[in-house]
């Protein structure tokens, strides 16, 4: 019987079986933050403990820094203190830090991977749920809370238990103008946001394997609002293309070393899983959450879901949807006006989602709504650099759209970029809850990059296809 | 370390009703702009309980009918979104200490976060969970005592067997839920696992 890529990597990177029954695991690589780490670190100290494995230890700034100047001494002093307090935590350890002085900052989940850290066949985990972005990698990477960070910085290992595996197969075409958000949002409204409690996911099929690999990430991130803690999709030749030549990727004589053994990582055909899932890519549609949650979804031309047509432990999440996002069920989707228009995240923020955009706005002359605001937050400063010298900012700036510095921006309250009252925003991040985006009513309404650069122009949600003439 | 165990916990109980109750509820973003945990307490629930009282109704962690309660009876999801251990921080130092926590199920970053702060999170069906919310709705001193090791809560006169994962429960009961120490003596193993491992040495 042969192995799931899951179980490869999980039993190469067992160091000990605990009395507990949980697995003592080897982290391959672990990313961290200003916003999980202080308080470990606090932790570490009063253990007396060291960074066991600095080398493998990589920080950056992302969810504090506004996307407008990064100046020092940053205006809101709680945030400054946070930075000072990981510039000191990192510089005592010995830790690489991607700072923004040496344009190497973004956010965590998009320098992991432009760095090549991000490989495939490793454990990967920082102190942020989204870390399954790395799993498109073919790693197992999962997110952590901040006493579990002080445990992999003291002993770069954690106390884990072993996942079940569910495999989602995708296999088909998508039509045009359905992205890789639709299939995330897709899978989520299928089996919902804890249908993936307790497994990790792989991702396969057909639309997988075309996947480049920032399509293969923004699935993957959102493993955790379907419940996964971990999502993955097998390495290939997609993966390893675009490691070849980053700064932290094998080269040389390793290179095709690794690549064996990355290539050994993958699932066996002869695998069992626990679950399987098959979708035809044929079924999905541009998506639009609804709701407060990921999962109260549906297509741009549906209307808005009856609870009494739901299961009866939705009913009650739906009803207070309606109310707080003042929707009435059997109310069309598409014509909802919005106020803000958000492309960036962790989930959407990678250039092809902005070089996407770009191509379908350019030489339309189309401008952003004169009510929206819109903007255009790229993942990283390098890739901002790119955008820069690609054209792309004028190609935004021109159409009404700000271009800011990079970070996590307005995927969450954390930095000046926040909704007002009870604005609502059209957003290419990963969660709509309650508050989300830093107004406690707020109305976040998550979609594709496409959609939210559709939506920003005619100031409403709106078929992107149409809009833009994607056929 | 004999004040580490968790065998019995006592309430009395704090109804709080709803699924999917996400970490942005639990402890809204802006205050996890800070360096510790501190005062964290006072934040839980914040935007809801304000949202509620806007509404001219009352969320249980504003109702001085449950300001006592050390245990929290939940639904579904609980704890849904992200890995912030802010979340779990905010509930246990609230009020006068939330102590466990009881619901349909958890969300699995938020359930592990619990573990590693000694806040056992145990599981009861859907009819039960609603029963012990209404029994406590209906009568907040209602004497509600979770016993760990037997796996059950009782409130009042009713009990109600609990679930919970093997491992974890056994760490809480004994005591060996801080996991640093336990992780730590076992370097020398972790030492050659780094080392057997071909990406850490470099694929020589």
């Amino acid at each position: 019987m042969g192995k799931s890529l899951y179980e490869k990597v999980f039993e190469r990177h067992t160091v000990a079986l605990l009395p507990s029954g949980q697995v003592q695991l080897f982290m391959g690589l672990h990313l961290i933050h200003e916003v999980t780490s202080p308080q470990a670190f606090s932790m570490l100290d009063e253990l007396g403990l060291k960074v066991a494995f600095p080398a493998r230890t990589f920080a950056t700034v992302d969810h504090i820094v506004p996307t407008t100047s990064q100046l020092r001494p940053l205006q809101d002093s709680l945030a400054e203190q946070m930075m000072v307090h990981l510039e000191g935590n990192v510089g005592r350890h010995g830790i690489r830090f991607f700072s923004p002085d040496k344009g190497e900052q973004g956010i965590v989940h998009v320098v992991g991977p432009e760095q090549g850290l991000t490989q495939p066949g490793m454990t990967i985990c920082c102190g942020d749920s989204h870390t399954s972005t790395h799993g498109a990698f073919g790693a197992i990477a999962f997110g952590i809370g901040t006493s579990q960070v002080r445990d992999v910085l003291a002993t770069q290992t954690l106390a884990m238990n072993r996942l079940k595996v569910r495999r989602i197969e995708v296999n088909g075409k998508l039509r045009p103008g359905v992205y890789a958000k639709d299939v995330a949002l897709y899978v989520i409204n299928r089996l919902g946001v804890n249908g993936g409690v307790g497994y990790a996911y792989e991702y396969a099929g057909e639309v997988f394997d075309n996947f480049s690999m920032d399509e293969r990430m923004t699935v993957c991130n959102m493993s955790i609002e379907g419940g996964a803690r971990c999502g993955y999709v097998n390495p290939d030749q997609t993966t390893y293309q675009y490691l070849k030549g980053r700064p932290f990727a094998p080269s040389g004589d390793a290179w095709a070393k690794a690549v064996a053994d990355w290539d050994s990582m993958k699932s066996d055909s002869d695998a069992a899983f626990d679950d399987v899932v098959r979708y035809d890519a044929a079924d999905i549609e541009p998506m639009v959450t609804w709701g407060i949650h990921p999962g109260q979804s549906l297509a741009v031309g549906d209307k808005i879901p009856a609870a009494v047509d739901a299961i009866a432990d939705e009913r009650e999440s739906m009803t207070e949807a309606y109310r707080y996002m003042s929707f009435e069920p059997g109310q069309p989707i598409n014509g909802t006006r919005i106020d803000v228009a958000f492309i960036g995240s962790c989930t959407n923020g990678r250039l092809s989602d902005f070089a996407e955009v770009a191509r379908l706005i350019q030489g339309k002359n189309l401008k952003v709504a004169s009510h929206v605001r819109a903007l255009v937050v790229p993942g990283s400063q390098s890739m901002r650099e790119e955008m820069i010298a690609l054209g792309l900012d004028k190609i935004f700036a021109t159409a009404g759209f700000e271009f800011r510095e990079a970070g996590c921006s307005m995927c969450l309250a954390m930095n000046p970029d926040k909704l007002q009252g009870r604005q609502v925003c059209a957003s290419s991040s990963n969660r709509n809850f309650k508050g989300r985006q830093g107004s406690p009513t707020g109305r976040t309404l998550l979609m594709s990059p496409a959609m939210v650069a559709a939506a920003a122009i005619k100031g409403e949600v709106t078929d992107a296809r149409r809009l833009f003439g994607i056929a | 370390m004999q004040d580490s165990r968790r065998e019995t916990l006592f309430g009395p109980g704090v109804p709080l009703r709803g699924n999917d109750i996400d970490t942005d509820r639990i402890i809204p973003a802006r205050f996890l702009r800070t360096v510790t945990f501190d005062g964290l307490g006072d934040h839980a629930f914040e935007d809801d309980r304000l949202q509620l009282k806007e509404q001219g109704k009352v969320h249980p962690f504003d109702d001085p009918r449950f300001a006592d309660g050390t245990i929290l009876f939940v639904n579904k999801n609980f704890g849904c979104g992200s890995s912030r251990e802010h979340a779990p921080q905010a509930i246990k130092r609230w009020g006068k200490c939330i102590t466990a926590i009881v619901g349909e199920s958890f969300a699995e970053i938020f359930f592990g976060n619990c573990v590693s702060l000694g806040v056992p999170c145990v599981t009861v069906d859907a009819v039960s969970a609603d029963a012990i919310q209404s029994a406590i709705e209906a009568d907040p001193n209602v004497a509600v005592k979770l016993d760990l090791r037997g796996k059950a809560v009782h409130v009042g006169v009713n009990r109600y067997p609990v679930e919970m994962g093997e491992g974890p429960r056994q760490q809480l009961v004994e005591g060996r839920w801080d996991t640093t120490g336990e992780l730590l003596a076992n370097m020398p193993k972790i030492r050659e696992t780094a080392n057997r491992l071909k990406y850490v040495s470099g694929y020589k």
